[in-house]
This record gives C-alpha cells, sequence and structure tokens, in this order.
C-alpha cells in the first residue's frame, strides 16, 4: 500500500508548527500504524533528518501513551481503538493521512506529535485517591460489594488516562475522564468517605487546568478507546451538587 | 566482597516475624530528615513510593514514562496470585511458597520465596481498601481463578485487566502523596547513572528528556524498580520503552548482577508477522485449557500451507501431530510454559511450522467448538478472540489460531539480600528488577505479587535497618566532586552517540542483537552457539561505536537519542547473559542447555554442582566479570525432579 502522510513537526512548546508532507510506499496492510510510523523514522534517520516524536509505550492499548490526532479523530476512524491498536489495513491504498497532535491549551505540545497531559495527574493527585496509607486495611472479604456495582466500578476504572476525550470535545473539557474516576470510587463502599471533598477538589483542580466545560455533545463517548460511558459525567454532575449544597 | 544473603536465623514460618521484631527503627523526627530516591513507579516502585513517604521520609519518584500511572506494569493481565484460602481448596502460606519454589526450578532462596507468600494476603487487603475493583462472585465476595503450577484457585483478577487495576491503586497511593508534598514526582525523567560517594549509594543523575537537561538528585538510599530487560531480545511482549539501563549502571557501579541469563519465554504469542514488527502480542495462558496444539505430521504438508496451496482445514485428521498430546499424555496442552515454548520450538526447526514465515504453531479450537458450542467458547474468551482477529485479520472461530513463544519476562536481575539491598550499600533493587523470588522459572500470576510484596510490605521495614544507621548524615551537595564526575561521564557518552554520525539507525542494531540473542540465548542454547554470539555481541558492539547514526540534539527532547542510549546498554548486557548461560552447565526452569538433557529430551539439572545464584561482578568491559556464589541453601524442600509426562 501506498500513503501520502501530512504530519504535524513542532520544534518545541515555544516554535509555531506546521503540516510537513511526506510519502511511503510498500506498506504492509499487516503493519500497525505506529510500525508504519517505525518504517518512517527509519527511513528519516538514515536520510539525517529528525525522526518524527511521537508518544508510545506498550502498544497494547492499554498505558494510555499513544495520542495521535488522526484524519480530525483522536485515535483515528476505528472505535474502541487507541492509535496504537490501528492497522493499515484500516486505511485506504493511496489515502492521504493526516496526523496530528491531540490539541488542548491543558496540553501543550512538547515536540511534534507528544504533549504534556501531567494536568490529569494534578487532578488526580488532588483527590482521585481512597486515603488508605498500607497497612491499614481490614481483612478484603469483610467489605462485601454486590457484583453489579463492583462490575461498574470496573466499568469506569478501565479509563486509560489518554486525553482522547479532551482531544475529542471542541470545549476540550475533561469532564469524562474526571467523571470515570469520580464514578469508580463513589460506587464502592471504599470511597464513601471522602466521597464529597474528592468530587469538589477534583473540579476545582479540573478547572484550574484550563480545561473547558461540558456542553453534552458527546464526541468524548464517541471517540473514547476504552467506551467510558457518558453516564459517568451525569453521576459527576449529580455527586457536585450534592456535594456543594450538603451542609457539613 | 563475600555475599551475606542475611536471612535471618529461625525456623522457615518464624523468620520475617523476628527479623521484623528485631529490625532497627527511624524515629518520625528522623525520617523527615531523610531522602529516598525511588526510580520506577510500576507495581514495585509505585507502592515503595508511596508507603515511605506515608511513614515519613522525602521521597523524589523517577520515570520515563509521561505519567507514573503508565509504567509497563499496566499491560498484565492474568491475576495475582495469594494464599488466601477464601476457596477452602486447601491453599496456604506453605503450598504458595512450595508451588513457587517448585515452579523455580529449585533455584531460588526459600527465606524470601516463604515471606513473599506470607506477605501475599496482606497485598490483597490493602488492595480492596484502596478500590481496586477485583472480580466478584454473586454474593459479593471476591472470585478467585486457577493458574497454571498450582492445583488450587489463589488468582484473584480484574476482569483481563489485573495489573492496570493494581497499579492505578498504586499510583492513586502515590498521587496522594504527592498532593500532600511528601513525594516529588519526576515524569519524563531518565536515571542515566549512580552515584557512589566513600561505597555508598548517594543519588543519580538523571535526564530531563523533554529539555535534555542533566539532572543532580542527592539521596541517603536509592531504590531501583526498573523493571526486566526482556527488549535485550528486541521483540518481547514488554513495552516499547521497557530497558536495562538503571540497572545496568547500577551494575557498572558495583552492584552484583544475578542469573542474567535467567529468562522466561511465553509459549502462547501472536507470531512475528514481517520484520517491520516492533512488539508481540500475549494470548493468554488460559487459551489452552480449550484449544489443541498442532503442526502438520510431515514437512510437505507444512510447505504446502506455508506456501498457501492448503489450508489448516485441508490436514485430514491422522496427518496432524498434536505433540504436546503425544508428548505429554498426562498434562497435554497444559504442560508447563518452559516445555510447552521448547517443544513449538523443535517442531518449526523440524520444518513443520506454519504461516508464512514457518514460525507459528496452530492452537485449535475446532474440537472444543463441536463439544462445546460456539456460544461457550464465546463467553470463555469472547475478548481475546477479538483481539486475535482485530490484530491478525483471521477469524479464530474459523480457522486456528496461530502462536509461537515469545521472550516475556526476565528472572535475572541486580542481586539483593534479604533487605533488598544489592552489593552497593544504600542501593536496593524491587520488583522485576531484582533476581530474589523466582528461581530459573516465574509461576502466572506472581511477579504482580512480587513487585507490591517488594514495595508495601518489606521495604518499608528493611530499609529502617540502613537508614538508622543514617540519621546524622547530612545531604550531600551535589557540586560533590562524584556528581560532576558521573554527570561528566553521562554528558560524555551523550556527545559521543550524538557526534558518530554513521549509517545504521539504532533500530539496525537493536534488530541484529535481538537476533542474536534469540538464535543462541533463546529458547534452547549449548556451548558453541553461545561462545559464537559472544564474538558476534562484540563485534556489533564495536560496530555499534562506530556506525550508528543518531540524529537531534543534546539539549532537547529526544526520542531516538534515548533509544541509542538504552540500545548501547543492551549490547553490553547481551554479552553478560551469554557468559551467564555458558557457566551454567545444566538446564534448569528457562534455561535450557541442549548438551543436557534427559534421553527423551527433558532438562536436567545438575543440583550436585549449581544449586547456586550466579552473581556477576563487573570489571571493566574489556575484563571478563567475577563471579560470586551465593550457594541455595535447601533446609525445607527436598529437590525433585519435574516432571509432565
Ligand atoms: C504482557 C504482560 C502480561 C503480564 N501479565 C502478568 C500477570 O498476569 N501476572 C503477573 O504476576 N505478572 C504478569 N506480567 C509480569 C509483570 O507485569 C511485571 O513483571 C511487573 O509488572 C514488573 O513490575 P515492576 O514494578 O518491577 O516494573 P515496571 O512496571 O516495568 O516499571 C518499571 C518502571 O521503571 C521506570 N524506569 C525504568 N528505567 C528507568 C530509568 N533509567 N530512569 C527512570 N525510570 C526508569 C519506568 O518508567 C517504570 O516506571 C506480565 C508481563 C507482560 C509483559
Ligand atoms: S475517558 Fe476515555 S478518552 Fe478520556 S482519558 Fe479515559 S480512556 Fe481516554
Ligand atoms: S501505546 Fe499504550 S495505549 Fe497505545
Amino acid at each position: 500500500m501506498n500513503f501520502k502522510l501530512r504530519i504535524w513537526r513542532q520544534a518545541d512548546s515555544k516554535s509555531n508548527g506546521k503540516l510537513v508532507e511526506y510519502s511511503i510506499s510498500d506498506v504492509n496492510p499487516d503493519m500497525s500504524f505506529l510500525e508504519m510510523m517505525d518504517v518512517l523514522n527509519d527511513r528519516l534517520v538514515k536520510e539525517g533528518q529528525e525522526p518524527v516524536a511521537f508518544d508510545h509505550d506498550c502498544r497494547e492499548g492499554i498505558c494510555g501513551m499513544c495520542s495521535m490526532y488522526i484524519n480530525g479523530r483522536a485515535h483515528g476512524p476505528m472505535k474502541l481503538s487507541t492509535t496504537c491498536q490501528l492497522y493499515m489495513r484500516n486505511f485506504e491504498d493511496g489515502e492521504t493521512i493526516t496526523i496530528e497532535p491531540f490539541r488542548s491549551a491543558a496540553f501543550p505540545v512538547i515536540k511534534d506529535l507528544s504533549v504534556d497531559r501531567t494536568a490529569f495527574d494534578r487532578i488526580i493527585a488532588a483527590g482521585g485517591y481512597v486515603g488508605v496509607s498500607t497497612g491499614q486495611a481490614q481483612d478484603a472479604n469483610a467489605i462485601p460489594i454486590e457484583k453489579h456495582h463492583a462490575d461498574m466500578a470496573m466499568d469506569a476504572a478501565a479509563c486509560i488516562g489518554c486525553g482522547a476525550c479532551v482531544a475529542a470535545c471542541k470545549n476540550s473539557s475533561a469532564m469524562l475522564f474526571v467523571s470515570a474516576k469520580v464514578s469508580h470510587l463513589a460506587l464502592l463502599p471504599q470511597g464513601q468517605a471522602e466521597r464529597k471533598t474528592r468530587v469538589l477538589n477534583m473540579v476545582e483542580q479540573m478547572d484550574e487546568e484550563g480545561f473547558g466545560s461540558c456542553t453534552n455533545t458527546y464526541a468524548c463517548e464517541a471517540e473514547c478507546p476504552k467506551g467510558i460511558s457518558v453516564t459517568n459525567i451525569a453521576r459527576l454532575n449529580r455527586e457536585y451538587i450534592k456535594a456543594s449544597f450538603s451542609g457539613d | 566482597m563475600a555475599l551475606d544473603s542475611k536471612i535471618p536465623a529461625g525456623p522457615l514460618a518464624d523468620k520475617w516475624t523476628n527479623y521484623k521484631n528485631k529490625v532497627k527503627l527511624v524515629n518520625p523526627a528522623n525520617k523527615r530528615k531523610l531522602e529516598i530516591i525511588v526510580v520506577g513507579t510500576g507495581l514495585a516502585g509505585a507502592s515503595a513510593a508511596a508507603t515511605l513517604a506515608e511513614l515519613g521520609y522525602k521521597v523524589k519518584s523517577f520515570c520515563f514514562q509521561d505519567s507514573p500511572r503508565r509504567a509497563h506494569s499496566i499491560a498484565a493481565q492474568g491475576g495475582i496470585n495469594a494464599a488466601k484460602n477464601y476457596k477452602n481448596d486447601g491453599d496456604s502460606v506453605y503450598r504458595l511458597f512450595y508451588d513457587t519454589v517448585k515452579g523455580g526450578d529449585f533455584r531460588s532462596r526459600e527465606a524470601n520465596v516463604h515471606r513473599l507468600a506470607e506477605v501475599s494476603v496482606n497485598i490483597i487487603d490493602q488492595c480492596v481498601a484502596q478500590g481496586v475493583p477485583f472480580a466478584r462472585e454473586y454474593g459479593g465476595l471476591l472470585d478467585n481463578r486457577s493458574f497454571g503450577g498450582a492445583q488450587v484457585s489463589r488468582t484473584f483478577y480484574a476482569r483481563g485487566q489485573t495489573g492496570q487495576q493494581l497499579l492505578l491503586g498504586a499510583y492513586q497511593a502515590l498521587e496522594r502523596q504527592i498532593g500532600l508534598g511528601n513525594v516529588k514526582q519526576y515524569s519524563r525523567h531518565e536515571m542515566l547513572d549512580l552515584v557512589v560517594i566513600d561505597g555508598k549509594a548517594r543519588g543519580i543523575i538523571a535526564r530531563d528528556l523533554v529539555t535534555g537537561e542533566l539532572e543532580r538528585h542527592f539521596g541517603h538510599a536509592v531504590l531501583l524498580c526498573t523493571g526486566g530487560y526482556g527488549n535485550v531480545f528486541f521483540l518481547s511482549t514488554n513495552a516499547m520503552g521497557s530497558n536495562v539501563t538503571a540497572a545496568w549502571k547500577a551494575y557498572k557501579k558495583g552492584a552484583y548482577f544475578a542469573n542474567p541469563c535467567y529468562t522466561q519465554i511465553h509459549p502462547t504469542c501472536i507470531p512475528v508477522s514481517g520484520d517491520y514488527q516492533s512488539k508481540l502480542t500475549l494470548m493468554s495462558e488460559s487459551l489452552r485449557n480449550d484449544g489443541r496444539v498442532w503442526v502438520p505430521k510431515t514437512q510437505a504438508d507444512a510447505q504446502a500451507i506455508r506456501e498457501g496451496r492448503k489450508k489448516p482445514t485441508d490436514i485430514a485428521e491422522g496427518d496432524r501431530d498434536y505433540y504436546l498430546e503425544r508428548k505429554y499424555p498426562s498434562f497435554g496442552n497444559l504442560a508447563p510454559r518452559d516445555i510447552s515454548s521448547r517443544s513449538a520450538k523443535e517442531a518449526c526447526d523440524d520444518g513443520r511450522g506454519v504461516g508464512k514465515t514457518g514460525l507459528a504453531v496452530y492452537l485449535d479450537f475446532a474440537d472444543a467448538i463441536k463439544r462445546l458450542g460456539r456460544d461457550v467458547i464465546e463467553a470463555r474468551y469472547g475478548n481475546l478472540f477479538e483481539m486475535y482477529h482485530h490484530i491478525t485479520n483471521e477469524d479464530p472461530y474459523e480457522v486456528p489460531m496461530r502462536i509461537y513463544p515469545a521472550v516475556h519476562y526476565t528472572m535475572g536481575g541486580i542481586w539483593v539480600d534479604y533487605e533488598l539491598m544489592t552489593s552497593v550499600p544504600g542501593l536496593y533493587a524491587l520488583g522485576e528488577a531484582n533476581f530474589s523470588d523466582h528461581g530459573a522459572n516465574r509461576l502466572g500470576a506472581s511477579a504482580l505479587m512480587q513487585g507490591l510484596a517488594d514495595g508495601y510490605f518489606v521495604i518499608p521495614y528493611t530499609i529502617g535497618s540502613y537508614l538508622s544507621g543514617e540519621i546524622f548524615t547530612q545531604a550531600i551537595p551535589t557540586d560533590h566532586p562524584a556528581f560532576e564526575e558521573a554527570e561528566k561521564n553521562v554528558r560524555d557518552r551523550i556527545s559521543t552517540l550524538l557526534s558518530i554520525n554513521g549509517k545504521r539507525s539504532v533500530d539496525d542494531f537493536h534488530k541484529e542483537l535481538g537476533k542474536i540473542m534469540w538464535d543462541h540465548c533463546g529458547m534452547a542454547r549449548n556451548a558453541e552457539g553461545l561462545t559464537k554470539a559472544r564474538t558476534m555481541i562484540r563485534e556489533l558492539r564495536d560496530e555499534f561505536w562506530k556506525d550508528v547514526k543518531v540524529t537531534g540534539t543534546a539539549d532537547s527532547f529526544n526520542p531516538d537519542l534515548e533509544k541509542a542510549a538504552r540500545v548501547a546498554d543492551f549490547l553490553e548486557l547481551g554479552e553478560l547473559m551469554v557468559l551467564d548461560a555458558l557457566n551454567r552447565n545444566e538446564s534448569c526452569g528457562g534455561h535450557f542447555r541442549t548438551e543436557y538433557q534427559t534421553e527423551d529430551g527433558e532438562a536436567q539439572r545438575n543440583d550436585e554442582q549449581y544449586t547456586y545464584v550466579a552473581a556477576w561482578q563487573f570489571n571493566g568491559l574489556d575484563n571478563d566479570p567475577t563471579m560470586h556464589k551465593e550457594e541455595l541453601i535447601y533446609e525445607n524442600v527436598q529437590l525433585a525432579v519435574r516432571s509432565y509426562k
């Protein structure tokens, strides 16, 4: 297969970037998208040009590191898939593929396709945990949890923190990410003690990081590789209102 | 230096309790003055950093990914073992201990493994308290599954994402401490050297991967929680960034490297599809419960399949060789990892492999689908079948899966004593980075257990033994000559890499090294191949330093440079692995020397001469390293032959 690639090149966070064209031929349809990028980079290196910087690690759709905006979609054309899980057979021979970084004011570009998502870590540090120190736990089976609740908590906990929801949203809202963590912990008995402070602190940090507000377009859910549902956003809103108006 | 494993005296079951009762403590006021560097934020590092900060120590935490949550532990699927005996099926701390020692082919330390089994129960309690959503039964209590090498159900799991959920638990505990100001996090930072002052570990040199700046960090103690080195083979199930650099720098600064040749090769991975391949994907071992492994009986049929003239379904039942069932009638398709892997290789070496490359065997579900119906198979393995279909574009309900063994885990690593301290005082190694608990072969679901045991429950006690003697040590200013020199060495190495300006890319070298390792130090090894490999690695290393091309600059975000520095270390590690494999004139666990096998091709241990840990001391690249032996003393279990016939 042959492709024309238009790739965002930007030297660092201070420089301006632009789309640069490359062509690539003899691509095996069984190659993954990132392997196609490896082949391109290997060629660029041998030609003495700087390879395209992009983030990746597990290449199995679980670490949340890969983050490309492909043909106008976060993680590209496949539903429920990360960038690293795309294969070249998912594209048309001869197609022009435009590759950009995840864009958001809260995710500044570091170089080319790599962005800084540490804002997500700071939101978790603000309250996305159960405050139990090592050694303070009781026997694990002392807390029975209804299977249905445990399963719903697991659905929410499956978020990989990739940021596609932010990149997909015209407002750059991080509500899907935040709601996934708030839901995971609010659904479990272990999360009850800090239920109110957690949601208030996480939302406050989210606002401070410069993420936009949610206007219910659901673009986030459509692009989320892990199928995190927007019902979590509804739960976040309820949790937030309850916490804001409670007396204590 | 003599190797002192510091195993406490007393009966096996009391050693850890006695140790904890007697270990020196550090009072809270002093803890606040002591600084600890934790390199790595996987299960081992994140749990250690969070727990030490909770205790009051000042912690700095490092990882090369953009967030601590992305450490490679995130990718573990199957589960984590613990001797909870919630199933009432006869499990106990002793049984978990025994299974692990036996699974390791009697090449691990009894006292360490027993401690691991003891604290396994605390791990599950801790994780549940953090909100880890383990699978549950309808009654609301925790569910378990069975895993290889055990006759009880002791594996806890969270769908197919156990590693992810355990790591997020540890990550959240870590973020809590970061929020409280007790831990300072350095993401996108890579440790590039260890600083040793007066014989003690006192800090690290790290590169800020975004700006390229070299930084000096002091610590009263340094913990390496930097994972395994399977990527020396280029292709493995490890994440792309997994590497040996931190451990290797420690080795070059005096930490002994133990049993580097012990590598685990997992039998069920999706085969290589072309030379562009960047990594291999694991297919869960559980598939072997219902799938039957086979290759054609004749080379002619295999060739016809490879050339596309025949389909697997064209091969009549009588013309198929279900080789695991034939060779190991009592375990059949569930033979252990090392044995299944080797058998697949033998079949392919015999010219009977399938797939375009001939390096694959079939894992066939046709019988199971006939017997149980497609629905049952879908309920059991639906997500795995989907994943396979997605990656290979073949539907495993219609055609048999193609699988082949792949490098998965490294049992070897930095040598540590019972306290997890390396041979450099003040330097510790935790998790996959150390060599300690799995002997020559790791059982499924025990790596997650070990990482969390080390970080949550072992190091918080054992580090007091050393730090109680450091309370009067003031923070050493980082303009100390040892920091200067270490930083200069790092800087020089980086500028050399950038100045070679040769013709070959880093990946070119990495792939070539991987092929040498796979061919000669992989599933089957022998003296002749290993000797040859050693020369080849040396030559390749020389060529690397003459002809590698690294683009970009030192003072910018430069993934090409990061990779080059890691591959340079792999090129040194490879030689040590080969040397260790040459030294060990026996077959055990993941180390199979073709000269040492029984008449019917099974591994032959040599307990008389090799019941020891080989801990290697660096003497400069031009000299052979010195081997120190730690004799393994078995007081509680009887050494036995593993048989699966
Ligand atoms: C696909 C797969 C599935 C698995 N499934 C299971 C399973 O089901 N059950 C089980 O028990 N085990 C499983 N394992 C094994 C297990 O996941 C690992 O052994 C374990 O997670 C390793 O944890 P760790 O904390 O030691 O290291 P890692 O999780 O690898 O973390 C290493 C850390 O060190 C950092 N680091 C490394 N070098 C440097 C440096 N120079 N500077 C700064 N930071 C550095 C990295 O950034 C990272 O944070 C699996 C492994 C794989 C590959
Ligand atoms: S909610 Fe979905 S898209 Fe957003 S960070 Fe989590 S996994 Fe990624
Ligand atoms: S590289 Fe890990 S999710 Fe894509």
